[in-house]
């Protein structure tokens, strides 16, 4: 997904603190240090991956986004960044409310459920989708709590956060989303991805 | 070649206060190096040994005649490459590997000082071993690492001299004892002063040694660092050469055929002494307390890049103590990544082939030495 990378590098600011919630084996963090003068760290689930963090020379911690976020205190970051993972939570609610918490701003990308693929598969199979964004079956996908761009943006409503951008990934290509196209780009973004600020 | 010629030795003249409130000066600190120093004197780390360790690192100890304690980790190509960096391990004053210790001689009494010799800390260990900085000219360290009470000098360390390491990796440590870790000591240290021949601390004068009760105390710490699958996996209920319960009180057990060597082994090679001062200092040790109550304060003023790392099986000083350095760390910003290992090794695991570990402690210095 490079040119997710490439979004979320455009929306950060040169010379900022930034936290990888889930940073996978740092990729992001490379591409970020390699592209943008940023102090960057990232907090990661698995040991593993951990290990590849510390073998790139990546400052990460182990740890459990839903428990360990705690440690930071408020506004620690400028931006914190939550890469297709919200919806593998057990309480997106209380993450996206840390995310707010300890970042003055939060970038939150999620695979858009609402895709005209997804939709399709679920209608004409009657069997749960499984997509190039979603590519596990229903029982062993790690997704808890799926979710829409339509989704995410009421979601925001409901509990109360602003969203300072949001934009739409259909093919590679990059589009804003807004309240009169809103219907579309959930039917044809594969990737939502939103600058949200308490 | 006798035993003090296979010793360095670096005498302090610098007076050090203590914690305690003495001050020593003209004090021995005895050290071993690997590796060589660069130009610009920019590729040394100085590692701290654990509570029964020594300056010999690695290699082939010439006192004890076997292999270095961290043999595993430090070496040529290895985790701590001595091909690249300059590897520096004191003693700790305490001990008994020649830094002073309750074993010399007192100048005053001409007495060997025994329990007369001052209580000492954590934190009176790294003021000592700062010295050895100046020694080589050194003004700022790559790395401090180190385990157990190894972690806890690291800590102190870079609390004390927060421009003295450009890295810091405390390993399997805590930034103070809990009761349990106290109570594991005084078990240790009773065992000691309950050997009639430990003498009220002057058994040398006495010519006599308390192995027994020195044995003791290893045997219990012994357990300590150990976890209980390793111990059932190693020996389970097998019997010590024998097909049968012999219905007596000999070693019928493997597992306490094996504590009975470990102590018998560890009480040719220390100080019983040394055993109650280095268990006290690692009880005293409370960098919280030192802080007032907020550890984050204890690195406020640091720009090292920290790097902890504990191990899954390790319940002597488990992940979450572990952890709670990492969250003092995040708390003002500082650079810190921790990782814990997977291992069944218990405490132990920072000392042995435990390759997830040995890799990652690489990984971690050859990339931040490159930056």
């Amino acid at each position: 997904m490079k040119t997710e990378y490439k979004i979320i590098t455009d929306i950060i600011e040169e010379n900022t603190r930034v936290l990888d919630v889930g940073c996978d084996d740092g990729t992001l963090i490379e591409f970020l240090k390699k592209n943008k003068n940023v102090d960057i760290r990232g907090i990661e689930i698995s040991k593993e991956k951990v290990q590849i963090c510390v073998a790139k020379g990546l400052t990460v911690i182990e740890g459990n986004a839903e428990l360990d976020l705690k440690q930071f205190p408020n506004n620690s970051f400028d931006y914190v960044i939550l890469g297709q993972t919200l919806q593998a939570f057990i309480n997106p609610e209380i993450v996206i409310k840390e995310l707010l918490r300890v970042g003055k701003k939060a970038i939150v990308t999620i695979p858009n459920f609402g895709h005209w693929k997804v939709r399709l598969n679920l209608l004409t199979k009657g069997t749960m989708p499984v997509t190039k964004t979603l590519p596990n079956n229903w029982y062993n996908t790690p997704n808890l709590h799926m979710c829409t761009i339509k989704d995410f943006v009421k979601f925001s409503k409901i509990i109360d956060f602003k969203i300072f951008k949001s934009l739409a990934l259909i093919n590679r290509n990059v589009s804003n989303i807004n309240n009169s196209n809103l219907f579309f780009k959930n039917l044809f973004a594969e990737l939502g991805i939103f600058l949200i600020e308490k | 070649m006798n035993i003090k010629q296979k010793i360095k030795t670096l005498v302090i003249d610098k007076p050090l206060k203590l914690d305690c409130g003495q001050t020593i000066s003209e004090f021995p600190l005895a050290y071993e190096t690997y590796g060589s120093l660069n130009e610009n004197k920019d590729n040394a780390i100085l590692v701290f040994h654990a509570l029964t360790g020594d300056q010999f690192v690695t290699g082939l100890n010439p006192i004890t005649n076997k292999g270095g304690w961290w043999s595993f980790a430090v070496g040529p190509n290895k985790s701590i490459d001595t091909n690249k960096y300059f590897v520096i391990c004191a003693n700790v004053i305490g001990g008994c590997m020649g830094s002073f210790g309750p074993n010399h001689e007192n100048p005053e009494t001409k007495k060997i000082y025994g329990t007369d010799f001052p209580v000492i800390t954590i934190n009176d260990m790294v003021n000592a071993q700062v010295n050895l900085l100046d020694h080589f000219g050194i003004k700022k360290l790559f790395s401090v690492i180190g385990g157990s009470m190894g972690g806890m000098q690291v800590l102190q360390f870079v609390s004390n001299f927060p421009n003295k390491t450009k890295t810091a990796v405390p390993i399997a440590c805590t930034s103070n004892h809990s009761a349990q870790n106290i109570a594991f000591n005084e078990l240790g240290r009773q065992a000691i002063t309950a050997d009639h021949n430990w003498m009220d601390g002057k058994y040398t004068s006495k010519n006599t040694v308390p192995d027994k009760g020195l044995a003791v105390a290893r045997m219990a710490a012994h357990i300590t660092y150990l976890s209980k699958k390793s111990l059932q996996e190693k020996f389970g209920r097998k019997l010590q050469e024998r097909d049968d319960l012999k219905f007596g009180f000999d070693a019928d057990f493997q597992i306490e055929s094996y504590l009975r060597y470990q102590g018998s082994v560890f009480v040719d090679r220390f100080d019983a002494n040394s055993y109650l001062y280095i268990t006290r200092a690692m009880d005293y040790f409370d960098l919280v307390k030192q802080f007032n109550g907020n550890l984050s304060n204890a690195f406020n003023n640091t720009k090292a890049k920290f790097f902890v790392i504990s191990f899954t099986s390790d319940w002597l000083y488990p992940t979450q103590e572990n952890k709670d350095i990492v969250i003092a760390l995040n708390a003002i910003g500082a650079d810190v990544g921790f990782v814990e290992i997977e291992s069944d090794k218990g405490h132990d695991s920072f000392l042995l082939d435990v390759p997830d570990f040995l890799k990652v402690l690489k990984n971690f210095l050859d990339q931040s030495y490159t930056e």
